[in-house]
């Protein structure tokens, strides 16, 4: 007789609730440059650890250490601290611009700057990223115009998707940014579709697949990953874990599961965890996986372990499901002030140029958005065509629209 | 010319296709060395090589979804699910990805891909290999619908289908693959050889998608059908000698409302007839269509012969299938109204 008992379920709960003290011990962080860099052809069960342990460069003194360090100048460090810079000042006026009515929702990217900025830089012209809402520092950094991003949220007549798109949903195919959902998960497989039609057509081009650490529990995500690994589509498949989906933090789409990178090894794929706060990690272990895609190599998962400061979107008060302290006692820390440290630390930097540079992008980002609002925002001002509701829902417009068109009156 | 069954219609579409065109790609579960489980790319592999058509794992939404990213490079795919009944996983890639790429970036992007899968019963497939789900597709603003019911069609709707810079959803009646096949289960079905719609140019050409076919003139009572259900009212027409016209409406959406309106205006009778079921199905568009536009035409009743509300039952298939005799009672009661 097998001795049986009352079975129970097991629901995981974060470690901390509001009210309670915020704890992250149970976070294991290796120590900058400790993690070893492989070989971009190493086998993927040889480097299984990697996705277990977090890559990083800048340790606490600001200085870049380990064996992922050294691949980036000091001007392509300023350039990486403007570019989140820039992000973080675009997001600033923007919440206060959906504050203030002049659009129905935004979301900003707070602690999370360095993911994206950093990830563009591993790419080359003509690749194509499939992000998530969480990504606009693949535009910014890639120098796509403000005020074309501005004239999209505010849904103006300059807006260069006619309003039909919520706010923050850019699409640019010259910038390598595929139009995004709002839906979840589906775009990873498209990615890898896409890589894979790179690859069938012989061409030199890659992928980048985006989705944030709830998401990887959709069934597009499992799809996606054997899809990369079984036609081993030279795509970077990015999983960006901020800690908390709205208000499920990451142990619910994590289960049992040591880490979300480890979701990449049953597949055989090489993944790496990297410290998400770390401009430099994120561009070294990046620009490690674009070389594996670009040399046929097949696909890389990465995790980037980091920290959502802000709420979800402007729908969204954190304040009702964890500590309001937690992001203060977050680990790693601020990208934009540990990359600032480090340049500082290699004499490239100073609190005065800091100073001034921030003012600088201030005045960029507040000249753009005057310039967007001059086509209106989402209640004021310059609007699409009511027509462009009927347009482009097909190459040609079928007789059922037109008559409906003509009935609304357009 | 050649005679070609359905199954060798939309192969030779593919093969065509894949001919004059280098970034169409075919691809799908067991499409790839072996076929496909209905054979209809049977030959592309060899052919065309293993990176232009190829198996892919049992995952439909991937399929699609893979299938959308490659034409958001510049391919051209065309994809098999291999049952209707098996799409439900691609659902939300088709109607929240496919369908809406094009509106939704302004055009930056576009999905020009094709969907194609066997669809109906008749072949003793149970609740999981006989749906009809095209209402779920016609339903989706983005997305086109087309369902053939002979090979002629099938390989220039399907050459149109590739070539189309928009998602096409491509439902093939299974139940006529081999022939004609017009509900008497009873008899033997004449295969396409001998028949006028089994020849087949075995060149390139299209059939352009939104227009409707008069299978049947008549000026009595207008059937409006699609798919195997063509057949099967061109079987009751004869069965009852009513003179019905029978109108195939090859594409569903877009959907060929002018020939409707003719046709219905003129005989000021009318029934709709699908294998799909009843309630919400493609035939009440229809007949609020025809209401709208045909209203002071009418002398009966619209009337429509559908599936019944279940799911497709096994054993009672023959009870299920909207065949020659419901479509017939429904004529005589159109006729006697």
């Amino acid at each position: 007789m097998v001795e049986s008992t009352h079975l129970s379920l097991h629901v995981p709960e974060p470690a901390v609730r509001p009210g309670g003290q915020p704890d992250f011990s149970n976070v294991k962080i290796a120590r900058a440059g400790t993690v070893p860099r492989p070989e971009v052809d190493a086998a993927p069960e040889d480097i299984r650890d990697l996705a277990y342990s977090i890559i990083r460069v800048l340790n606490r003194d600001g200085e870049a250490v380990g064996p992922w360090a050294g691949l980036l100048s000091d001007d392509d460090l300023l350039s990486g601290l403007r570019n989140m810079m820039r992000l973080r000042a675009f997001d600033t006026r923007m919440l206060m611009a959906q504050r203030q009515g002049k659009t129905s929702f935004y979301m900003q990217h707070l602690g999370e700057e360095a993911v994206s900025s950093a990830f563009r830089k591993a790419l080359q012209k003509g690749d194509m990223n499939f992000p998530t809402y969480r990504q606009a520092g693949l535009l910014i950094a890639d120098d796509y115009p403000m005020v074309e991003m501005m004239n999209q949220i505010y849904s103006n007549e300059a807006d260069p998707l006619r309003g039909r798109q919520l706010p923050i949903m850019y699409s640019s195919k010259d910038h390598g940014f595929f139009t995004i959902s709002g839906n979840l998960a589906t775009q990873y497989v498209q990615a890898v579709g896409w890589a894979m039609a790179s690859a069938i057509k012989n061409d030199s081009r890659i992928a980048a697949a985006w989705i944030g650490d709830g998401s990887t529990a959709e069934s597009d995500f499992h799809s996606a990953l054997v899809f990369a690994s079984t036609y081993r589509a030279p795509v970077v498949l990015n999983v960006v874990n901020n800690q908390w989906a709205i208000s499920t933090f990451q142990g619910i789409a994590r289960g049992g599961s040591g880490t979300f990178a480890a979701r990449g090894l049953g597949f055989g794929i090489p993944a790496l965890r990297v410290d998400g706060n770390d401009y430099l990690a994120v561009y070294a272990v990046a620009r490690w996986a674009a070389e594996r895609a670009r040399r046929n190599l097949g696909p890389t998962l990465i995790e980037y372990v980091t920290y959502r400061v802000g709420a979800h979107s402007t729908s969204d008060d954190p304040s009702a499901y964890r500590p309001k302290t937690e992001s203060e006692a977050w680990p790693l820390g601020d990208p934009v002030l540990r990359l600032k440290k480090h340049l500082i630390v290699r004499g490239a930097w100073s609190e005065e140029r800091h100073v001034q540079a921030e003012a600088e992008i201030m005045d960029e980002v507040i000249s753009a958005q005057r310039q967007a609002e001059e086509h209106g925002t989402l209640h004021d001002g310059g609007k699409p065509s009511v027509r462009d509701i009927f347009e482009g829902v097909y190459a040609e417009m079928p007789p059922h629209l037109r008559r409906q068109r003509q009935k609304a009156g357009y | 010319m050649p005679r070609m069954t359905m199954i060798e219609a939309v192969r030779s579409a593919m093969d065509v296709s894949m001919e004059r065109d280098d970034d169409v790609v075919v691809f799908g579960e067991d499409v790839g060395y072996f076929g496909g489980v209905f054979r209809c790319t049977q030959g592309l592999q060899a052919k065309y090589g293993k990176t232009r058509c190829f198996d892919t794992p049992i995952n439909e939404s991937g399929i699609v979804g893979a299938a959308i990213g490659m034409a958001a490079y510049g391919l051209k795919p065309c994809v098999e699910v291999q049952f209707a009944d098996y799409m439900y996983p691609a659902y939300d890639q088709l109607t929240q990805e496919a369908a809406r790429i094009r509106y939704r970036s302004n055009g930056d992007f576009t999905c020009p891909i094709v969907v194609r899968m066997p669809t109906g019963g008749g072949i003793f497939g149970g609740q999981t290999h006989s749906q009809s789900p095209e209402a779920l597709f016609t339903h989706v603003c983005g997305l086109k619908v087309i369902v053939p019911s002979n090979p002629y069609d099938a390989k220039g709707l399907l050459t149109a289908a590739i070539a189309d810079p928009d998602p096409v959803i491509f439902l093939e009646p299974k139940r006529l693959y081999n022939g004609p096949f017009d509900g008497h289960h009873e008899r033997p079905v004449t295969p396409w050889s001998k028949h006028a719609l089994g020849e087949v140019p075995a060149d390139y050409y299209t059939i352009p998608i939104g227009k409707a076919e008069i299978r049947r003139s008549g000026s009595a009572v207008t059937i409006i059908a699609y798919g195997t259900m063509v057949h099967v009212a061109l079987a009751a027409a004869e069965d009852t000698g009513i003179d019905a016209e029978v109108i195939d409406l090859r594409s569903l959406l877009p959907l060929d409302l002018e020939t409707i309106v003719a046709s219905v205006s003129r005989t000021g009778r009318c029934v709709v007839v699908h294998e799909a079921t009843l309630t919400s199905g493609y035939g009440a568009e229809i007949v609020s269509l025809i209401q709208e536009h045909c209203f002071y035409h009418l002398e009966a009743p619209i009337m429509r012969v559908a599936g019944w509300d279940t799911p497709y039952p096994h054993a009672q298939e023959w009870d299920y299938f909207p065949g020659p005799a419901r479509v017939g009672r429904a004529l005589t009661e159109v006729m006697e109204a």
